[in-house]
């Protein structure tokens, strides 16, 4: 039982899960980038994610599973580390020995679940709407118009970006900090850090760059 | 140097503490940070008012007695040194330094700048040690071989003095760095294997047990600790632990 409840425990399922979403972004990233290179691939693989049984009814009710498992246990987590000190230092220099990315996870993570909750609004219940509850022939070509609609608008585009800055704050110090948690620290840690350090900046200025793309090619 | 200092007073474990503010003077360059402090104490002695109750005593950096949160880092602004080895150079005449206890639910304060670590020996009874074969035909150490770089991490690991200034740096308050010491220097070695499912089980039981705080890999504690304990500990502590589990 020890297992499921201890901190080292809840440290690796909170690595694990998120070293899944990790991967989950890397895929979403390819495919949001063929909109920029080539919108008719973008709607024949944004069809095939959304009619293919696998991905429909396995991937993506693990993801949403991964998703839901990863916030509440950073939740539980957070909680539990604040009430390990109770009161207060008067003066506290987290500055000098860590970084801000490190200390704050809880907000970057805050506001990817916000941002969350605005891109199931704008793309994620839309579709689910357009699929199941109400009957439309099937269109495999609605896809990157779709898109371009949704970055019509300045300040979505904006908060968009927004999320993906903060995105890369919590991919700097948490993709890096699951290989520590799952006790993965030795001589090949050095070039690890540097690979996980470029995919946090790379991966969520790459959204950033498709966001304002789509933005400006209205 | 004249400096200003703000101090944690609290009567006892029960009673509402605060930051008292004292004004020192003549003090130099080459006091240690707990020499100031006896000079303070010393001035409020002579005015019959109750001294500042600290905690100390090899006063060279090896007993982990010193403690003290100084300006938001736990022993000073300095690096590699304890309280006690910090020297009053590192301030300029002027300035003002905040001190306050370790704070951690695990480490109650018992009065003003004392705090109560019992809880990292409760930590180390629960399998910090190897048991030794005392029935007569003992083997003696140097008769087991151990692989140069594992001596040496091992060695390294145990120069962990149990301090807390792990737990005061990180935010929070998680005691990992230090149980992973404690874990590192025996499961390393050939004579802490025999024992190495149940040791590292128990530590951190009893570590989660006494209410410290969870580990985020923020790396305060090792960059805090006066003798430079690595991260590498924590990763191979986990290792241990996932290792230790799984073969139930």
């Amino acid at each position: 039982m020890a297992i499921l409840t201890s901190s080292i425990a809840r440290k690796v399922a909170m690595a694990l899960s998120g070293l899944f979403l990790v991967i989950f972004l890397a895929q979403h990233f390819i495919i949001n980038f063929t909109s920029v290179l080539d919108p008719e691939t973008f709607n024949s693989l944004s069809h095939f994610m959304g009619h293919n049984f696998v991905v429909q009814f396995i991937a993506q009710p693990i993801l949403i599973i991964g998703v839901i498992f990863h916030f509440v246990m950073g939740i539980i987590l957070e909680i539990r580390n604040r009430s390990a000190r109770q009161i207060s230092y008067k003066s506290y220099k987290g500055n000098r020995n860590s970084s801000w990315a490190s200390r704050n996870m809880i907000i970057s993570g805050a506001v990817i679940l916000a941002f969350l909750g605005l891109h199931f609004y704008d793309f994620w219940f839309p579709e689910i709407v357009h699929k199941y509850v109400e009957s439309h022939p099937v269109d495999e070509t609605r896809y990157y118009t779709e898109l371009l609609q949704k970055f019509e608008s300045p300040v979505r585009t904006g908060l968009y970006c927004l999320s993906f800055v903060l995105l890369a704050l919590h991919l700097w110090h948490g993709f890096s900090s699951s290989f520590q948690s799952m006790g993965w620290n030795n001589k090949y840690s050095k070039a690890l850090r540097g690979f996980t350090q470029f995919y946090a900046i790379f991966i969520p200025l790459g959204f950033i760059f498709i966001a304002i793309y789509l933005h400006l090619n209205q | 140097m004249k400096l200003t200092l703000k101090i944690w007073r609290q009567k006892n474990s029960k009673a509402k503490g605060e930051l008292k503010t004292y004004p020192i003077d003549g003090i130099e360059g080459d006091m240690s940070f707990l020499e100031m402090l006896d000079v303070l104490n010393e001035e409020l002695i002579n005015k019959g008012e109750e001294p500042v109750v600290f905690d100390h005593d090899c006063r060279e950096g090896i007993c982990g007695a010193c403690s003290l949160q100084i300006n938001g880092e736990p022993h000073g602004p300095d690096r590699l040194v304890t309280t006690c080895q910090l020297h009053m150079r590192m301030f300029n005449d002027g300035d003002t330094i905040v001190i306050e206890p370790f704070r951690a639910k695990a480490f109650p304060v018992i009065k003003d700048l004392v705090v109560d670590r019992t809880s990292f020996e409760r930590i180390q009874q629960a399998g910090g040690y190897v048991s030794v074969n005392t029935s007569g035909n003992t083997i003696d150490a140097n008769a087991i071989p151990v692989n140069k770089q594992d001596a040496d991490d091992s060695f390294n690991a145990a120069t962990c003095i149990g301090c807390g200034a792990c737990v005061a740096a990180c935010k929070n308050a998680s005691a990992m760095l230090f149980t992973s010491a404690k874990v590192s220097q025996f499961a390393l070695l050939p004579q802490g294997k025999v024992e190495a499912t149940e040791r590292v089980l128990n530590m951190v039981a009893q570590m989660d047990k006494e209410g410290f705080g969870n580990c985020t890999n923020t790396g305060a504690c090792e960059i805090e600790c006066p003798k430079g304990i690595s991260l590498e500990n924590i990763a191979r502590m986990n290792r241990e632990y996932l290792s230790a589990s799984l073969k139930g």
